[in-house]
């Protein structure tokens, strides 16, 4: 599928900010699944700074804003092709071992709840038990926009029973620990063909490492695996991990922000 | 147990005192009471007027008590110094070694030689390092490796200290003030200098600058500023060094380097020498709520814009559990014995260690994983049984928190005390710099017990510190 994306970040500040440092994974994944036909990102008024590829394979981009300016725009524009590969990231290059995602953090860490939640999942197999484990969250946790915020962890979720996608990820990272599985974020983008499910277009979902596979993602929220209607970017321990954008301004008032998303499909 | 006493060969009447330490003897000798308690007044104002106070890394304490500065020296021949440097030098390549790898293939736990969990899910593993190889392949610049001694020729490595180990001011300025006050002992005995440090230090983190740094680089010290305990040292080493000592608000990220606010406008910064952790540097990669770090100086580090010393991920090596295979390092990595020796270590987490150290609880030394300062140990030996029981009762509740050691016969030196002389216990903390060249002053941080029978050196349980000398050939 040919998608084309439209992603548009404006912060605007009550009072001018002094300068702006931000950090990007907003680069698609170069795997097997998607090929980057054309992809630009912009920061107004900004300066590129130093780029990297981490070890976990995601190209990592510094900019930097000198002010003083009162409003910041950050514009991400680009056509991907992409192949439906089940969920299966084949073909991605990274050092980081899958151990390290062991480790719990904060908004990832099961309390007794997600314990038990994750001792109802079952399968023969480790792809099977993955399977479930979405399943059971998405059972336990219905999408509801507006009621979990950015620093929602996964028990706080479960508890409420509602939630957004990054909530799903978190509590599949949860449980998916809990059964000895290493999971991990993902943060990218999500074609809506209208058919009527729910759904974001800047979306997250989860991956797990199994066996025989590597990592697998796994889209509680939408009772899936990424397919050819994903982009994805990065990955990390948790949703501020694997933000696509992270920043701090220096001096400035109140900061205001505003996200526009918009994924098509390109005409072949 | 018997203790041995640095200064004598032998037990009663066939004592004689080893040659490292006769001169010693004649001075102690020589200086009547009066003498002794001026100097010792005089040491501490000295101590003082420099306002050096601060308490030796992860201690807490009171941060302007006045660290006890006891004026008997602890001393090396050049012989037993000569095998310590080899040790210590070793321990260090190895431990640098290990970071290069776990940040790399993991050669070490593919190989089956150390347990994944132990380094991948470590607090101080940093993923967001993982495929960096910093300049010259040096992860830790600094090693501080604490080593305790219990025979003539018996040195264990108690623990290492791989991110920024402190108290190398207490080996600068004991030596500065027993110069100062006793000019003739470092006449009539051939003592190497430690003076060379600053120098050393300062060549060590030039030595690391990223490739992109053309001409000399521009080394900073990060201090977290003038509340933190150790600031009288960063300030000191700043000034030894001739480089600037700089805040987080001093430096900032512009394009792809790292800058420092001057008067004359920016300057670029190629190493920075920080003594900051990790979970502070950069709040766009580690904790988003720090107000110590530069934002983006990750970005700029990883892409090769400025070199972190020690780098970001170090403190992986230095871990409790992980000690337990620094020979295993050594072997794996150099294809060498360890020419230091662990403390053998029994590891709670693990079964048949866990039954062992509670059988043996009473004769033990137990101490948690990420402890420091000599807080939340137990001495077996030295505590009653309702002490003991209640340690049992907290390893039983979390053994992966808790490690083991046998109680060590730690050698003793002449300190003076109310009565006159007696041993104490002590310990020592070299300070190993890996650069381009490995290097190792002679001399180190003494700490000594001053409590009568304790093996307890650390600051915030009531030790002090010595002048550390290494005689020359």
């Amino acid at each position: 599928m040919r998608l084309t994306v439209d992603h548009v970040t404006r912060y605007v500040y009550d009072r001018p900010v002094r300068s702006l440092v931000q950090s990007h994974r907003l680069q698609p994944s170069v795997f097997a699944g998607q090929k980057v036909v054309d992809w630009s990102v912009t920061v107004s008024g900004g300066q590129k700074g130093a780029a990297h590829k981490d070890g976990a394979g995601d190209l990592v981009q510094g900019w930097t804003v000198a002010g003083p300016v009162s409003e910041i725009v950050v514009a991400v524009r680009g056509t991907v092709e992409t192949v439906d590969l089940t969920g299966v990231l084949r073909g991605f290059k990274e050092i980081v071992a899958p151990d390290c995602y062991l480790r719990g953090t904060t908004p990832t860490r099961a309390d007794a709840n997600l314990a038990a939640l994750a001792a109802t999942a079952d399968g023969a197999t480790p792809l099977d038990l993955a399977h479930s484990l979405s399943a059971v969250v998405a059972d336990a946790i219905t999408y509801k926009p507006g009621v979990t915020h950015a620093h929602t962890t996964a028990a706080e979720a479960l508890a409420l029973g509602v939630g957004v996608c990054q909530d799903h990820a978190h509590a599949m990272i949860a449980v998916a620990r809990v059964r000895g599985i290493a999971g991990r974020y993902v943060s990218g983008y999500l074609f809506s063909d209208s058919d009527g499910q729910a759904h974001e277009a800047a979306h997250a979902w989860a991956e797990l490492h199994l066996p025989g596979l590597g990592w697998v993602g796994f889209d509680p929220a939408n009772r899936t695996c990424p397919d050819d209607r994903y982009i994805r970017l990065g990955s990390g321990f948790d949703a501020q991990d694997a933000a696509p954008i992270r920043g701090i301004a220096r001096g400035g008032g109140k900061e205001e922000m505003d996200v526009t998303v918009a994924i098509l499909q390109a005409a072949q | 147990m018997t203790q041995f006493n640095e200064m004598y060969l032998g037990q009663g009447q066939s004592q004689s005192v080893r040659s490292p330490y006769a001169r010693l003897q004649d001075w102690v000798a020589a200086m009547p009471q009066e003498l002794r308690s001026l100097k010792q007044a005089e040491a501490e104002a000295l101590f003082r007027r420099i306002g050096i106070t601060f308490a030796v890394y992860g201690e807490g304490g009171d941060p302007d008590r006045l660290i006890p500065f006891d004026m008997f020296p602890r001393v090396f021949a050049a012989a037993e110094w000569a095998k310590l440097e080899k040790g210590i030098k070793q321990r260090a390549r190895a431990l640098n070694a290990f970071l290069v790898d776990v940040y790399g293939r993991g050669e070490i736990i593919r190989a089956g030689r150390i347990p994944a969990r132990l380094v991948y899910q470590n607090e101080a593993y940093e993923k967001a390092v993982a495929g960096f190889v910093p300049p010259k392949g040096v992860y830790s610049h600094i090693v501080g490796v604490d080593i305790v001694r219990t025979g003539p020729d018996e040195f264990f490595v108690l623990e290492d200290n791989c991110r920024t180990p402190s108290g190398v001011s207490y080996m600068l300025e004991s030596r500065e003030i027993m110069m100062r006050m006793f000019p003739d002992l470092f006449r009539n005995n051939r003592i190497e200098p430690v003076d060379g440090y600053s120098e050393k230090l300062r060549r060590t983190l030039a030595s690391v600058a990223p490739k992109k740094c053309k001409g000399e680089p521009t080394v900073v010290i990060l201090t977290p500023g003038h509340f933190n305990s150790a600031y009288y040292e960063h300030s000191l080493l700043a000034d030894l060094m001739g480089v600037e000592l700089v805040e987080g608000q001093d430096l900032f990220v512009d394009g792809e380097y790292c800058w420092m606010r001057t008067t004359e406008g920016p300057r670029r910064v190629d190493v920075i020498y920080r003594r900051i952790d990790d979970a502070y540097l950069d709040p766009l990669c580690f904790r988003p709520d720090s107000m110590l770090g530069i934002p983006g100086l990750m970005d700029v580090y990883r892409s090769g814009g400025v070199s972190i010393c020690s780098a970001p991920g170090a403190g992986v090596a230095d871990d409790k559990a992980v000690y337990t295979y620094v020979p295993e390092m050594v072997r794996f990595y150099l294809g060498e014995e360890p020419i230091l020796k662990n403390v053998p270590t029994w590891q709670c987490g693990k079964s048949d260690d866990l039954k062992y150290v509670l059988d043996q609880l009473p004769e033990l030394v137990v101490k948690e994983v990420h402890g420091s300062g000599g807080y939340g140990m137990l001495v077996g030996p030295k505590c009653s049984r309702e002490e003991v029981e209640r340690f049992r009762a907290k390893i039983v509740e979390n053994p992966g928190n808790y490690i083991a050691q046998p109680t060590l016969a730690l050698s003793s030196v002449p300190t003076f005390v109310e009565e006159g002389v007696a041993p104490r216990h002590v310990d020592l903390r070299p300070y190993c710099l890996v650069g381009e060249r490995i290097e190792l002053v002679p001399g180190g941080l003494t700490r000594v017990a001053l409590k009568e029978g304790s093996l307890v050196v650390n600051s915030s349980q009531g030790g002090g510190v010595k002048d550390t000398w290494v005689l020359a050939e």
